[in-house]
């Protein structure tokens, strides 16, 4: 038997860690230089190239046929498009998911824990079924559709197919992750505060603002994040619901890993994913650290 | 002030709800919906299940992710367990490990996916079943940590410290009085991370490579194909699947310390 605690405790923890660098890290290593690689002509990436920077300079600028570097704006569309339609599901799940967090807040134990379940169940089924079930509410000849196209003053509405169709899917796929950190911070609340302002002259709106919400900030911040994150990767949403028309990077990645067959250059889309990823993180984090300073 | 007095948010609160189950519903009731088109309903049948019973690419299907589910599950516990116990007490270097245990909650999963995709070609692996294990394995890890580690926090370390005092060995100690005492949290991080493989449609999608499929990457290629009652009633199936998984889970994480 092992008596050194350090050395049974690295034993037990090494298993673990080592699967996750092998296959998590090992390949997102890899991942960071292949996107410097060249495109090969069977395999997908030509190991033999001189690593350059050529893909990253292919997201905003393509070659001329005389040889001259012209502006591409379709990469930088996508990449936009994925940023605006992750920033609106992050509000959209904020609206709604704050007044229902604050409901929870306010129910009997049993209530509280029947939500907390109600609200963490879609969160374990499948995303993928999930937003086929927006597919079956939204096609063209549903009876949403139909409801609506009748009360339409601008004539037949494609409800499908869309950015606010994906926007819809998006948020639906990841209010969950808004609601639990809200109402993490709002069921640890100690409500006598707010009456105790109340109590000292605060006007109700004045209580809101100086009590409550630098409570419901850190609350804020980690929904927002947990939103925002997996929305900029969205692929399966933008696939179904915007039905190749609304594409986001997600599915731009997929893209050249299928059809377009440039693995490299996927592989540098999917490092300006995780680039774009750690920048939003590292600003939240500066955020909340100049907050408690 | 209580928060019940807020407002509208009881009925936004019932709203949301409505928002987060109403699809969910209509997709089982048509999947009782004998209608060929999928799109007018006629009446009520089950003649959709009793096809994809019959249909032997989705048995296939099926078969595979269940087999690829119990073995990443199986892996992934085994694995939170240790890193669980070994994480019990502080120690320098405790924070960084749980970073690491915690990184596929993270990361967004087609980078992970498309890197995995990467090392096992450069690496030559063959893509498929064995590929796919190994990949839902690091991915599975942290939702069984999760339940393990909550269940371990809550743990009391005095009956240990007694059955050592009577002299039971480390191994008997852990045997004997941490397992039993634990074991409701290693079956909530199972199943956790047994419905996370088995929804799984990423991951599989990237690295299943040709002929083998699961579930979830049989019903996408199938939706690409158009809306059918098929899928209609597969997706049923995967949804009550999971929920009865999770709320077991749920109700095990609850069980009596």
């Amino acid at each position: 038997m092992m008596h050194n605690p350090t050395l049974r405790r690295a034993s037990l923890l090494t298993p673990a860690i080592a699967v996750i660098l092998l296959l998590i890290g090992v390949p997102l290593c890899l991942m960071g230089w292949i996107s410097l690689l060249g495109k090969g002509t069977s395999s997908g990436v030509d190991w033999a190239s001189l690593p350059s920077v050529a893909n990253y300079v292919r997201l905003v600028w393509e070659e001329d046929f005389d040889g001259t570097m012209i502006l591409n704006s379709s990469y930088l569309v996508i990449f936009l498009r994925s940023v605006v339609l992750a920033a609106v599901t992050t509000i959209f799940s904020l609206l709604l998911g704050l007044p229902v967090a604050l409901w929870m807040a306010g129910l009997s134990r049993t209530g509280r824990d029947a939500m907390l379940l109600l609200i963490t169940i879609p969160f374990w089924t499948n995303l993928l079924v999930r937003n086929y079930a927006w597919l079956i509410i939204l096609r063209e000849d549903g009876w949403v559709a139909k409801s609506v196209n009748a009360i339409s003053p601008f004539g037949p509405v494609q409800l499908l197919y869309n950015d606010t169709a994906v926007a819809i899917g998006l948020t639906y796929s990841f209010l969950p992750f808004m609601i639990l950190p809200l109402y993490t911070v709002f069921e640890k609340f100690d409500w006598r505060l707010l009456e105790a302002a109340y109590d000292l002259g605060a006007t109700r709106k004045r209580a809101l603002r100086r009590v409550l919400l630098p409570i419901a900030t850190p609350g804020i911040m980690a929904g927002s994040l947990l939103v925002f994150i997996p929305c900029l990767g969205a692929f399966v949403t933008p696939a179904l619901l915007g039905g190749g028309k609304t594409l986001m990077l997600g599915n731009i990645i997929q893209m050249q890993f299928g059809a377009s067959r440039n693995w490299p250059f996927g592989a540098s889309l999917s490092v300006i994913l995780l680039a774009a990823m750690l920048i939003v993180m590292t600003a939240m984090a500066l955020l909340r650290n100049r907050r408690t300073a | 002030m209580n928060p019940r007095r807020f407002p509208f948010t009881r009925e936004i609160s019932l709203a949301v709800m409505a928002y987060l189950y109403v699809p969910v519903v209509v997709l089982i009731a048509y999947s009782f919906n004998a209608n060929r088109t999928a799109t007018i309903w006629t009446h009520a049948s089950v003649s959709w299940y009793g096809r994809i019973l019959e249909n032997p690419s989705i048995q296939a299907a099926a078969w595979n992710s269940l087999v690829l589910a119990v073995c990443a599950a199986t892996a992934a516990t085994l694995l939170a367990l240790l890193a669980a116990l070994s994480t019990r007490r502080d120690f320098l270097g405790r924070g960084a490990a749980e970073t690491v245990l915690n990184m596929p909650l993270i990361l967004p999963e087609i980078v992970v996916a498309v890197a995995t995709l990467l090392l096992f070609v450069a690496l030559g692996v063959h893509l498929g079943l064995t590929a796919m294990m190994a990949a839902h394995t690091a991915f599975c890890i942290p939702f069984a940590y999760l339940p393990i580690r909550a269940r371990l926090d809550g743990m009391s370390g005095t009956y240990e410290e007694a059955a050592q005092d009577l002299y039971a060995s480390r191994f008997r100690t852990f045997r004997r009085v941490t397992m039993p005492m634990l074991w409701p949290g290693v079956m909530a991080g199972f199943t956790l991370a047994f419905v996370t493989s088995l929804d799984d449609f990423l991951t599989s999608f990237f690295l299943s490579g040709p002929g083998t499929t699961t579930l979830p990457v049989y019903i996408f290629s199938a939706i690409r194909s158009g809306i059918s009652p098929e899928i209609n009633a597969i997706s049923a199936v995967m949804l009550v699947v999971s929920v009865l998984l999770v709320a077991l889970s749920f109700f095990l994480g609850r069980l009596r310390r």
